[in-house]
């Protein structure tokens, strides 16, 4: 979520969470589970599709809140023991680290009962998918004569002339480069954890290297495909999906996206644990779920959420039957582990 | 006359102890009010100075993550002679102390040090961890060996015994594109790894080119300010603040705006038939320049003018009037007096830009980011503290040497003036 949110975004969210902190510290008082997410718009639609319909419908008080991700926080807070929070919501990455440092419960999956209703990557050791997000290839339909089809169309210079958008790092980057080499989808992780494969996607990258404008913050590629700074560029799906409904006529093309989740999880040192599964149980659900989805364009984790969507925005859902095929998810564990080294070899090779 | 003398010195110097004793007394009471009228501003810079900035500097060297969660095992490995596998004493205390770091978050702090040594360690404790055994029925290096082969590896040891002292100066070496080989001696990493070299001559490029910009366009400015009358002066001054008071990514967001290629300036050039095609003025260095020039300029206008303003013009005239020619009187006369507002303004722009971050984060290209975007890398995105630290301290050394060096130049050239 922190890179989906502009940096101009960050002081207003650093003021909301400094209120979330006192709310939080007033709940632990009351005994009431404390739920926090990162806030913003799409903290206001779980408030409609989850917080508020929980309470009604189990009479449990519930403590919304919502933090911008700070990990430390979360550490702090289990490493004394003070722990006021129950269930959170975190970033794949973060789901990684935290459960590999005992920061999160293991979740029980027999206990929560819903394993079969969500999609396979939802379903983690120490966390709940809550929703998808995707980094899509993204275009102009107004501007661009004809239809890129895959990423070995973005780098296609003579087909679709002019400057393409993509990530500043190597996390995404990457990725697309090697499909855009031909390998793949799901073969894109195997290909990359070997010493050829990374020489392989920035040769790749070395073809289209001067047509390129890197991004940096999430806003970036919408506005810049509607300036005609760029004719197609990466994008996360939330930020076309607000310009399409500013009625700009930006299309997606979902074949060999790369999909990645948000999670629930349960903080460890939590007194509220049966509540909190209650809850997640709650916000798993194919109807909660739809309603959380038609407010904001996340997908649900939950495909039966679909269904009950209007057809166009059905068609937004990263989840989406038509939207999933080809597409991957992002392989977090790689790149917790190998992210570093990478995005080290990205800025070596960008100055090149 | 002489018993005299002899009988009044012993009363004058009984006098005088007391008297001294005074003096003291007062000496010392303005001392301690001088003490308390400081005191605020010393702890103030200890607190918000001193103290972080000494701890930044021990970041940078710090190694103590496995000595803290696995003293043992760390002091076995420093004496183990790094041949052959290590003795099952140690890896009977691993196992124990791995086991034992799952609780107070020492698991994710060794974790994390490890994949530096090898980025794969972290998924190694993982698979390790979920199937390590209580106790063991045969020898603990037979357990752990059976579990993963990568334990019957020395590498794997030699990784942990790396992370075992206290301190450790790989991340000093690697914010030089530097490391130690397997021999132990510094030597370059490899080619396609080296950035931060590269990183280090780019941010002392943009901020020397920033301040000199800054200079050329801001002497004159503040030299016009000084000059023309209150009324006049006071308009052009606000437009110089007016800028200095808005959001600096306001200012960023608004130079994107302007200069994309669809942008105002692009746009107007192509209309008028300048440009064939949009000019790539931003998302590289030049983007670069023109916004960190335009927030910055203020800091070089500002000091310029409250020195220009202070330099009186009899001097020139009377330059001029001895026969000098304009230029002369301007250059000889008038240039050394604001010297010092020069170099103010100079060693302010530069410092402040060395250290500039979302600005090129925002309207630079992948080859623009400076230290700090590295630094701000490393802080929030993968948690390696060392590195940001490391990072930080060269860019402290490298500041504190062009001061020192700026320094010198300007009191020399004070000294032959005077």
């Amino acid at each position: 979520m922190n890179m989906k949110n502009t940096l101009l975004n960050t002081r207003k969210t650093a003021l909301v969470t400094g209120l979330a902190i006192a709310t939080a510290s007033l709940a632990l008082s009351a005994q009431a589970m404390t739920v926090i997410s990162f806030g913003g718009s799409s903290g206001e639609a779980m408030q409609k599709a989850y917080y508020a319909p929980f309470v009604e419908k189990t009479g449990k008080t519930l403590t919304p809140g919502d933090y911008n991700g700070e990990f430390a926080r979360i550490r702090a807070m289990v490493e004394t023991g003070n722990v006021g929070w129950d269930v959170v919501e975190v970033e794949s990455p973060e789901l990684v680290r935290g459960c590999f440092e005992g920061l999160f419960q293991p979740i029980d999956w027999a206990k929560l009962g819903i394993e079969d209703q969500l999609i396979p990557e939802a379903v983690t050791e120490c966390g709940v998918g809550s929703f998808v997000w995707s980094t899509v290839l993204a275009y102009d339909a107004d501007r661009l004569e004809g239809t890129p089809l895959s990423w070995a169309d973005f780098w296609d210079i003579e087909t679709f002339p002019g400057k393409r958008g993509l990530r500043r790092g190597a996390k995404y980057t990457l990725e697309f480069a090697l499909m855009a080499d031909g390998v793949s989808s799901t073969d894109v992780y195997d290909v990359l954890a070997t010493e050829e494969g990374v020489a392989r996607a920035f040769a790749k990258l070395d073809e289209i290297k001067e047509h390129i404008q890197w991004w940096e913050a999430g806003a970036q590629p919408p506005q810049w495909l509607v300036a005609g700074d760029v004719v197609m560029s990466s994008s996360y799906n939330g930020r076309i999906a607000a310009a399409q409904e500013e009625g700009r006529n930006l299309a997606i093309t979902w074949n060999e996206s790369l999909y990645d989740l948000d999670y629930w999880t349960i903080i460890e040192g939590s007194t509220q644990v049966e509540d909190a599964y209650e809850f997640i149980r709650f916000a798993s659900q194919a109807d909660t779920q739809a309603v959380y989805s038609s407010n904001i364009p996340y997908g649900p984790v939950n495909p039966a959420a679909i269904g009950a969507l209007s057809e166009a925005q059905a068609k937004r859902m990263p989840t989406h039957a038509e939207n999933l095929i080809g597409a991957i998810a992002v392989n977090t564990d790689f790149w917790v582990d190998f992210g570093e080294e990478l995005e080290q070899r990205f800025n070596s090779w960008a100055t090149r | 006359m002489t018993s005299a003398l002899a009988m009044s010195q012993p009363a004058i110097s009984e006098k005088v102890p007391g008297l001294k004793a005074q003096l003291r007394r007062a000496e010392r009471l303005r001392k301690l009010k001088a003490i308390a009228l400081v005191a605020p501003l010393a702890i103030f810079l200890m607190i918000a100075f001193v103290i972080p900035i000494s701890n930044m500097l021990w970041r940078s060297v710090d190694n103590s993550e496995v000595m803290q969660v696995m003293p043992e095992t760390a002091r076995l490995l420093t004496e183990w002679d790094g041949k052959d596998l290590p003795s099952e004493a140690v890896f009977s205390l691993f196992a124990q102390e791995l086991r034992d770091s799952r609780t107070g978050g020492g698991l994710g702090r060794i974790g994390r040090r490890l994949n530096y040594e090898d980025p794969t360690f972290r998924t190694l404790l993982t698979q390790t961890l979920r199937v390590l055994p209580a106790t063991t029925e045969t020898t603990w290096s037979e357990t752990l060996q059976s579990i993963h082969p990568r334990w019957s590896e020395t590498e794997t040891w030699l990784a942990l015994q790396r992370a075992a002292p206290a301190t450790t100066d790989r991340y000093l070496l690697a914010a030089l594109d530097l490391k130690r080989g397997s021999d132990g001696n510094i030597e370059r990493i490899e080619e396609n790894q080296r950035v931060y070299q590269q990183v280090f001559v780019r941010t002392l490029v943009i901020a020397g080119g920033v301040t000199l910009i800054c200079l050329l366009m801001g002497f004159p400015l503040a030299y016009l300010l000084a000059t023309l009358p209150t009324s006049q002066s006071n308009i052009l001054m606000i437009f110089v603040l007016l800028p200095f008071w808005t959001s600096l990514l306001v200012r960023t967001a608004a130079w994107i705006v302007l200069l994309q290629s669809g942008g105002l300036v692009n746009t107007t050039l192509m209309t008028l038939g300048l440009i064939e095609s949009p000019l790539q003025l931003v998302f590289n260095r030049i983007g670069v320049f023109f916004a960190m020039v335009h927030i910055l300029l203020p800091f070089m206008i500002l000091p310029l003018y409250s020195v220009m303003k202070g330099i009186s013009p009899v001097y020139q005239r009377a330059a001029t009037s001895l026969g000098a020619h304009p230029f002369a009187a301007f250059w000889q006369i008038y240039v050394p007096q604001t010297l010092s507002g020069v170099a103010a303004g100079t060693i302010l722009v530069f410092i402040m830009a060395i250290g500039y971050y979302i600005t090129p984060a925002l309207v630079g290209g992948p080859s623009d980011q400076m230290v700090s975007y590295f630094v701000a890398y490393y802080t929030n995105t993968t948690n390696n503290w060392g590195m940001a630290a490391a990072l930080g301290t060269f860019l402290l050394i490298a500041t504190l040497l062009l001061y020192l060096v700026y320094h010198k130049l300007v009191n020399q050239k004070q000294l032959i003036r005077n």
